[in-house]
């Protein structure tokens, strides 16, 4: 039998970017918060002298372990899903901070059109624009009513950047200066400039210089060490909860921070509609707690807060066959459909790539949302055209060869030699969109360590991420011969999805909106059916926008930060629900 | 230590002349790892007949197999990996690198356990490579079953042991694993040839604390330099920069 805890005003399940907002905001309103987090409490000093490539790169050190639970994963209805079973293929955020400490950085915002794609696009093209099979959304929330959350966000994490020349006229200049410019930015930049592009440098969370947030904590200028993306930073340089707002919220003693605590229920009332509290066990012991709450909030990421739902019974499981119910519905991600374009390689020129920061890069946005006109295009959407410089250590470097290097042997090692630091990568950010064939459920095969349903994925391409995918390419290499490269490559597009669930950008399922028959929670990412139970992550996300999610993730964070203390201080739903203007 | 002086670029041989003359002597350096050469022979050359009573001796106290128990099936590894990535004009190959020892150790540890991968049934091994590892067998036990059948092929195609063959023999072999020409009880042999290619390539590159990349000559080769503090007063800098490299060890501030 669980043991039944007192009860708190909040209790928060996952500690990452969602979590961690959540939790600082709720701690400094002064309400009694108990977080809870399945791996360990994790510090910087965790990260000091890690500087370790196969442990970390291509081991997934900081990445969930597998053994207990994972996805399963497959295309067609018909098909038994299978587990993912290693990390090489199913990267998951773990321990105190979750994915969000080992984040790259890539700070975008979305653009109005990402918020309003259904509306917009139908503005603009005509309803016909819309394929039959795409359940397109709008988010229920516009950039405008984004904004201040978006600019609280990047301010709390100190985002280096500067002005995207397309982007909506910001309001307050980013808090950082951009990071340095490179030789193989400059040249990027250069040659989008020379074919009428306009490029910028990509905003970072790494820090441009030392900085001090508005709650107080302070983060150091970045080293350019290298170690970045897949790594803590131990400089507490990056942009991440362990340097920003889990030290924030633990300043207060009206909140606790309970670790190795492995979430398995959301505890509810079905008959006055309320979550009472959750109940988790104990990693350490294997003992069971309840911890009731007045409000309980879901942050632990988009797979474990769609599975939560579904393993308790809250709100209805999405039915592909009659396109009837919400959660597990609108699944999407960038999977891999995206982050194609060309590669470079330079006979004469060798860059130092074994230098960089996560979020160190240039990029153009002319092919970004609706910025170009799609009336002759096979599909919607966009994304940015990036360069990224990450840092590539030595097992990274040796695989970046032309395509017909053989894969091993003597002449695999003379080239690898010759074309390490020879090879530039410049890729397509694009956007995925929602089907009604892609969605989440529970698996009927694999468990977890305690006997619980995995979730199950399902999901296959669309026609525009093909088509997204080509149109990528060909402006990739139109950059790259500009560029000037020796050999230009266009990458290969995949036929289909290939079940590697890498990169994090994993989305839906819990989907936002204005209308209760598309979406399961509101603009606060409250539940519709469930008042005090607010879902926060990407898991809102109805499809997936032009860039990297991570800061639209934040935004939305603050969001529901707001919504709660109103939630606690008026009761009720937060927003109106709106008929449906739209098929579903 | 050795080659301190010896490595001032990639194309430079990063080995001293006496033992250059070994292996060409010997058969090793021209063809692969041609000809009645055995593991023990060749290792214990390499391990003690130049070095001698220097530094390297603890290393080389910890160049023992500990998963592999066959010194046959260690054999048959150490000539594979060595085609897979070959001494050449440029610097060692996988074997004088460590690599067999750094899949021994891999083996050896969680990752050849699958200690963090989610293994439970069913099992669709067949579905390996669309889905991933589908197999019930954990690392250690794959690479088990493919060196073994490795020695079974080589036998029954060229009447002798992997670790005899020419280097061009032993690549026809490869290549048959690499196309999933053999049938394994449990893994595809392309399953196997992928883990076999990867943790080859990782034993060259990655710190040497893992028991490869002897003396950071994977990354002397490859003009890598290892970890650092950071880069910002170079990162900006028009010239690529070759530095000496720096292991892990010594990032850490060396002994406590
Ligand atoms: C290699 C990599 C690079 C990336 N780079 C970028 C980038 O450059 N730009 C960008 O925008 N995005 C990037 N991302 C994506 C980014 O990491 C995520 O969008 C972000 O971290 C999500 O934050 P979150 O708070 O929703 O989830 P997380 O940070 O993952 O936090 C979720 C937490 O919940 C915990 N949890 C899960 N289940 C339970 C349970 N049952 N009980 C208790 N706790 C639980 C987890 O352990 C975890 O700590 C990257 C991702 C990866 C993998
Ligand atoms: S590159 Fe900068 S932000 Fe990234 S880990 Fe290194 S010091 Fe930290």
């Amino acid at each position: 039998m669980a043991t039944k805890l007192d009860k708190v005003d909040v209790v928060v399940v996952g500690v990452g970017w969602a979590g961690g907002i959540i939790s600082a905001e709720m701690a400094k309103a002064g309400k009694n918060v108990v977080a809870l987090e399945r791996g360990e409490h994790r510090e910087r000093s965790d990260y000091i002298g890690q500087k370790d490539e196969l442990k970390y790169d291509s081991r997934y050190e900081i990445m969930q372990p597998l053994s207990s639970d994972t996805v399963t994963s497959r295309s067609e209805l018909d098909e038994t899903a299978l587990p993912i079973r290693t990390r090489e293929q199913m990267q998951l955020g773990f321990d105190v901070g979750g994915a969000s400490v080992h984040w790259a950085g890539a700070t975008y915002r979305y653009w109005p059109y990402d918020f309003e794609m259904r509306s917009k696009t139908i503005e603009r093209y005509g309803e016909d624009k819309i394929p039959e099979d795409m359940n397109l959304q709008d988010w229920g929330i516009t950039y405008e009513e984004m904004e201040p959350y978006y600019d609280k966000w990047e301010k709390m994490a100190g985002i280096s950047g500067e002005q995207d020349p397309l982007a909506p006229k910001r309001k307050n200049e980013w808090p950082n200066p951009p990071l340095k410019e490179t030789p193989a930015l400059k040249l990027f930049k250069d040659a989008t400039s020379n074919l009428g592009l306009h490029p910028f440098q990509i905003a970072a969370g790494n820090m441009s210089q030392n900085y001090t947030n508005p709650d107080g904590q302070t983060l150091n200028a970045c080293m350019y060490c290298s170690f970045c993306t897949r790594h803590g930073c131990d400089f507490s340089a990056k942009s991440d909860p362990l340097a920003t707002v889990v030290p924030t919220a633990l300043e207060h003693d009206n909140f606790e921070l309970r670790t190795r605590a492995y979430v398995r229920r959301v505890l509810y009332d079905g008959g006055n509609k309320q979550a009472t509290g959750v109940m988790y066990v104990d990693e350490e012991t294997g003992e069971e707690f309840e911890q009731p709450a007045d409000v309980v909030v879901l942050s632990a990421f988009a797979f474990t807060n769609n599975r939560l739902l579904m393993l308790s019974g809250i709100g209805e499981q999405y039915d592909p066959e009659t396109r009837k119910g919400i959660i597990g519905r609108n699944f999407n991600g960038q999977y891999n459909s995206a982050f194609h374009g060309a590669r470079g390689y330079f006979k004469n020129k060798r860059f130092n790539l074994y230098m960089g920061a996560g979020a160190l890069g240039a990029a153009v946005n002319d092919y970004a949302a609706d910025n170009f006109d799609h009336s002759d295009l096979d599909f919607i959407g966009g994304g940015a055209i990036e360069l990224r410089q990450y840092g590539d250590a030595a097992i990274k470097s040796n695989y970046i060869v032309p395509s017909d290097t053989p894969r091993w042997g003597k002449k695999f090692k003379e080239n690898s030699l010759f074309y390490a630091y020879r090879g530039l990568h410049i890729w397509y950010t694009s956007t995925v969109m929602s089907y009604w064939h892609n969605y989440l459920d529970l698996d009927p095969n694999y468990t977890d360590e305690f006997g619980d349903p995995l979730l199950r994925a399902t999901y296959k391409f669309g026609d525009n991420e093909r088509n997204i995918g080509k149109f990528g390419v060909e402006k990739c290499r139109e950059i790259m011969e500009e560029m000037g490269a020796d050999i230009v490559e266009e990458d290969a597009l995949p036929e289909e999805f290939d079940h590697v669930y890498a990169g994090g950008h994993y989305t839906g399922g819990v989907v936002m909106g204005d209308d209760p028959e598309t979406s399961a929670v509101n603009n606060y990412l409250q539940m519709w059916d469930v008042d005090n139970l607010f879902v926060v992550g990407g898991s809102a996300f109805p499809q997936f926008g032009s860039h990297h999610p991570t800061p639209t993730i934040g935004a939305l964070a603050y969001r529901a930060a707001e919504g709660i203390e109103k939630y606690m201080n008026e009761g009720g739903q937060l927003a109106k629900a709106k008929t449906k203007s739209h098929k579903a | 230590m050795v080659d301190k002086d010896q490595n001032k670029g990639h194309t430079e041989e990063p080995e001293n002349a006496s033992r250059r003359d070994f292996l060409k002597k010997s058969g090793y350096a021209a063809g692969g790892v041609a000809g009645g050469l055995v593991l023990g022979g060749l290792f214990g050359q390499f391990d003690t007949a130049e070095e001698g009573a220097n530094s390297d001796q603890v290393e080389q106290l910890q160049n023992a197999r500990t998963f592999f128990k066959r010194r046959e099936d260690f054999e048959t590894l150490a000539y594979a990996s060595e085609r897979i990535y070959p001494e050449d004009e440029n610097g060692p190959g996988a074997i004088k690198l460590g690599v067999p020892y750094f899949i021994d150790k891999q083996l050896a540890g969680y990752y050849g356990y699958n200690a963090k991968t989610y293994m439970k049934g069913p099992f669709q091994p067949q579905k390996s490579g669309e889905y991933g590892l589908q197999t019930k067998l954990n690392r250690g036990e794959v690479f088990l079953h493919g060196l073994r059948k490795m020695q079974e092929v080589s036998q029954k195609d060229f009447g002798s042991k992997f670790a005899e063959l020419e280097g061009e023999q032993q690549d026809e072999i490869l290549r048959k694993f690499e196309a999933n020409e053999i049938k394994l009880k449990g893994v595809q042999s392309s399953i196997f040839f992928e883990l076999l290619r990867q943790t080859t390539i990782e034993g060259v590159y990655s710190d040497p604390v893992y028991g490869g990349n002897k003396d950071m000559q994977g990354w002397k080769m490859i003009e890598y330099p290892g970890p650092r503090m950071g880069w910002a007063n170079e990162i900006d800098a028009e010239e690529f920069l070759s530095k000496e490299p720096m292991s892990l060890k010594e990032y850490q501030g060396g002994n406590l």
